[in-house]
């Protein structure tokens, strides 16, 4: 049984587009702004600082995109918190997995995601990533707190803010990639943000309009 | 059911596309080297356009000076026969009075002291009237070629000889005379407005010898490179000093004690008629490239701060004046010892100094104004007196960091009034003749009328010089690494406010790598975990 997989459509093109391209806002702004941090030094900070900027206001403008084509397209209820074998999912993680045992929420084109992702991206989506783009706008913007009636703001605090948003972000990533490896194969559920099909286990009813074309 | 193979990421337009707009995002800043100039330089060239002084009088023409001068108030009535006018404003100078404006007790004729030759004594120390634009070390007749004539020469000297060959009546005698009387004349009628030379007799060696005092200005800016000062370059703009220090009826712009150089940051887009004093005056405050993230810096770092490096970049300056080594002898006579500088480090007459070259400024805010004690001020003993220092503060919105020298001091201070102390050094009764400490200090403190107990120790003390001359080229000014960097940061003093960059060591940051860490380690022990745990897995 376990040998039977089906191939099922799970991301669309603007989807794998946008988690790729933020992907590498992403990657590309945790390291230039911990080079602006003090962290180290690479590219020198007058460049570490411009493409930083440059690349925090692209991910506005792509995740401006992320947020209208979620809501539009229904897709915000993948993302809808639920305890619904949330303890299954955890205690697979933590020891099923090594047991060899099977997923307990397998994905599907209607659940693409299993209560712990959904609480994660959800977390990361309406909280984590906007609380970076505010502090991330308030320091881009420092210089004109005055004019804009800020001056109360401390610096510090949102500074702060900012860079410990940033190792939240970073662990995220280290954790996030890491469980991309725990498909069928290795490569399996990355090969499936690239082509958009994940393989899910034959057998499990796969409906007819979810399957891509068809 | 159709299976959709592995394709190379290329052959999907949307990872193409996705890919150029990557390019797009990395050579943003690529072409910063072809960007057009800072418009801040193109305001300053169109406010020194047509530069060239010029004058309807050639002063070698004028009858008045066409006429043998016994004296020097001679010249001087000879300028006032035309310039009727000029010596009231003259004598009410700061260059004539030596006394703050507003405050007069302030001023170096008044009861200020410094931490190098500590105080004129109210003028009673005549050795500081070198300095002073009379003529010689009387203070009657004004000298207005002090600051106006393009020869320099020792007056003094001059008339004396004049006076002592011209009652002669041998030929020879009347023959020098003749020729004393020439080059005299030549100076009085070679005229014109101040050149670098006339101001630096004195600014140049300020404490008494080239570049003791400032550190940003000694006689290497009399014919500097661009290299050394980007505006008094002979090579580059070659501005006079007169060309930022704009005067009116004789007063000229500069920081003066407690006043700042300009009340106001206004450039002349503002106000056409602005001293140009201030870089801002012809620079603007937003100079740099528009867009560009240092034209953010300039309302908490003034351009100094960047712009001059180091100071006293070809001439030593002096650091530190030890008084209190004064007064040693070598085979029961007073000696001197020079450094790798060629400058004297000890002086029995003046004790122990030290001298450096390159200096990197020291960084305080600074709103323009300094504080400067005078002999009637009391100190704390036991704790660095500062003599002088600058007024501002992080939350004075009209402070900016701005780069110093500091000068250390060791000086005398009365230990029963806790005042510092004016002893007289020149002169026969002065501590460079005598080495009397009790003597020099009760003849000096006389002569300020201020009270002297007998008692007297040496106390620390700081002297602070705002650097502002010797602005290098834009592409030696700091870089960003300078100041925002964890170790060594210029501006590692300054405390109170974030810098990103410099303040990386914080709870955050370390909870912050702890969390990596700890996220990369569970990830380990998982992935470990798994690995070995494999061979249960149903294959």
């Amino acid at each position: 049984m376990a040998n039977q997989m089906a191939h099922i459509y799970l991301y669309t093109r603007f989807e794998r587009f946008g988690h790729w391209l933020q992907m590498l806002l992403i990657l590309i702004l945790l390291v230039t702004g911990l080079e602006v941090h003090g962290s180290f030094a690479l590219m020198g900070y007058e460049r570490a600082v411009s493409v930083h900027n440059f690349c925090g206001v692209a991910w506005l403008v792509l995740f401006a995109f992320l947020t209208f084509w979620v809501f539009t397209t229904g897709e915000w209820r993948q993302y809808a918190p639920t305890t619904k074998k949330m303890l299954d999912v955890i205690k697979y993680y933590g020891y099923g997995i090594f047991k060899g045992e099977p997923h307990p929420v397998p994905k599907r084109k209607h659940a693409k995601h299993n209560p712990l992702q959904r609480l994660t991206y959800l977390i990361l989506a309406a909280a984590l990533l906007p609380v970076q783009m505010i502090t991330g706008l308030l320091y881009w913007g420092y210089n004109s707190w005055e004019t804009l009636g800020l001056s109360s703001l401390s610096l510090t605090a949102v500074a702060l803010v900012h860079l410990a948003g940033a190792f939240a972000v970073f662990s995220f990533i280290i954790v996030h990639v890491y469980m991309t490896t725990t498909g069928h194969t290795i490569f399996a559920h990355t090969r499936a943000m690239v082509t958009g099909y994940e393989y899910v286990e034959e057998g499990l009813e796969i409906e007819a309009w979810e399957k891509k074309g068809t | 059911m159709k299976i959709e193979r592995w394709r190379p990421f290329w052959h999907t337009p949307v990872w193409f596309l996705s890919l150029i707009l990557v390019i797009g995002i990395l050579p943003v800043h690529a072409d910063e080297n072809e960007a057009p100039a800072a418009p801040g330089r193109t305001m300053a060239r169109q406010a020194i356009k047509g530069a060239e002084a010029w004058s309807t009088v050639d002063h070698a023409k004028l009858q008045a000076l066409n006429k043998n001068f016994a004296t020097g108030a001679e010249i001087t009535d000879a300028c006032l026969s035309c310039h009727s006018e000029a010596d009231a404003q003259f004598r009410e100078s700061i260059h004539w009075t030596w006394l703050a404006n507003g405050d007069r007790e302030k001023g170096k004729a008044g009861y200020s002291l410094n931490n190098f030759c500590l105080s004129t004594n109210k003028l009673a120390d005549e050795s500081c009237l070198a300095c002073h634009p009379g003529w010689g070390t009387r203070r009657e007749a004004i000298n207005c070629l002090a600051c106006h004539s393009r020869k320099t020469m020792n007056f003094e000297e001059a008339f004396e000889d004049y006076q002592a060959f011209s009652v002669e009546t041998d030929d020879e005698s009347i023959e020098i005379a003749k020729e004393i009387q020439v080059s005299i004349q030549a100076a009085a009628q070679d005229i014109g407005r101040p050149v670098r030379d006339n101001c630096g007799s004195c600014h140049f060696y300020g404490g008494g010898g080239d570049g003791v005092k400032h550190g940003d200005l000694d006689s290497s800016l009399a014919k500097p490179s661009k290299s050394l000062d980007v505006h008094m370059g002979v090579d580059g703009q070659n501005f006079d000093c007169v060309r930022c220090h704009t005067t009116v009826s004789h007063h000229i712009a500069g920081r003066v004690y407690t006043t700042p150089a300009a009340s106001h940051r206004k450039s002349l887009v503002e106000d056409d008629l602005a001293a140009k004093i201030t870089c801002e005056s012809c620079h603007t405050a937003t100079p740099h490239r528009d867009g560009s993230k240092v034209n953010d810096h300039t309302d908490k770092v003034a351009c100094q701060t960047c712009h001059i490096p180091e100071f006293a970049r070809e001439k030593p300056t002096k650091l530190s004046w030890d008084w209190s080594q004064a007064g040693k002898l070598k085979d029961g006579k007073p000696y001197k010892t020079k450094d790798e500088f060629g400058q004297y480090d000890y002086m029995s007459i003046k004790g122990s100094m030290e001298w450096a070259k390159q200096v990197r400024p020291e960084y305080h805010w600074f709103n323009g104004s300094i504080r400067s004690l005078t002999l009637k001020d009391e100190i704390t003993p036991g704790e660095t007196v500062p003599v002088s220092r600058p007024v501002g503060g992080r939350e004075d919105i009209n402070s900016r960091i701005y780069p110093f020298k500091i000068h250390r001091g060791v000086q005398p201070y009365d230990t029963k009034t806790n005042r510092l102390l004016a002893p007289l050094l020149s002169g026969a009764d002065g501590y460079w003749t005598t080495l009397d400490w009790q003597r020099a200090l009760s003849t000096g403190m006389k002569a300020v009328d201020l009270e002297y107990s007998g008692d007297f120790e040496f106390v620390e003390s700081t002297y602070v010089f705002p650097i502002t001359h010797m602005v290098a080229p834009g592409e030696k000014a700091l870089s960003c690494n300078d100041c925002h960097v964890n170790t060594g940061s210029r501006l590692s003093t300054l405390t109170g406010f974030y810098m990103p960059g410099r303040d990386a060591a914080n709870p955050v940051n370390s909870m912050g790598w702890l969390l990596v860490l700890g996220s990369v380690v569970g990830i380990l022990v998982h992935g470990v975990g798994r690995f070995f745990t494999n061979g249960n897995k149903e294959k």
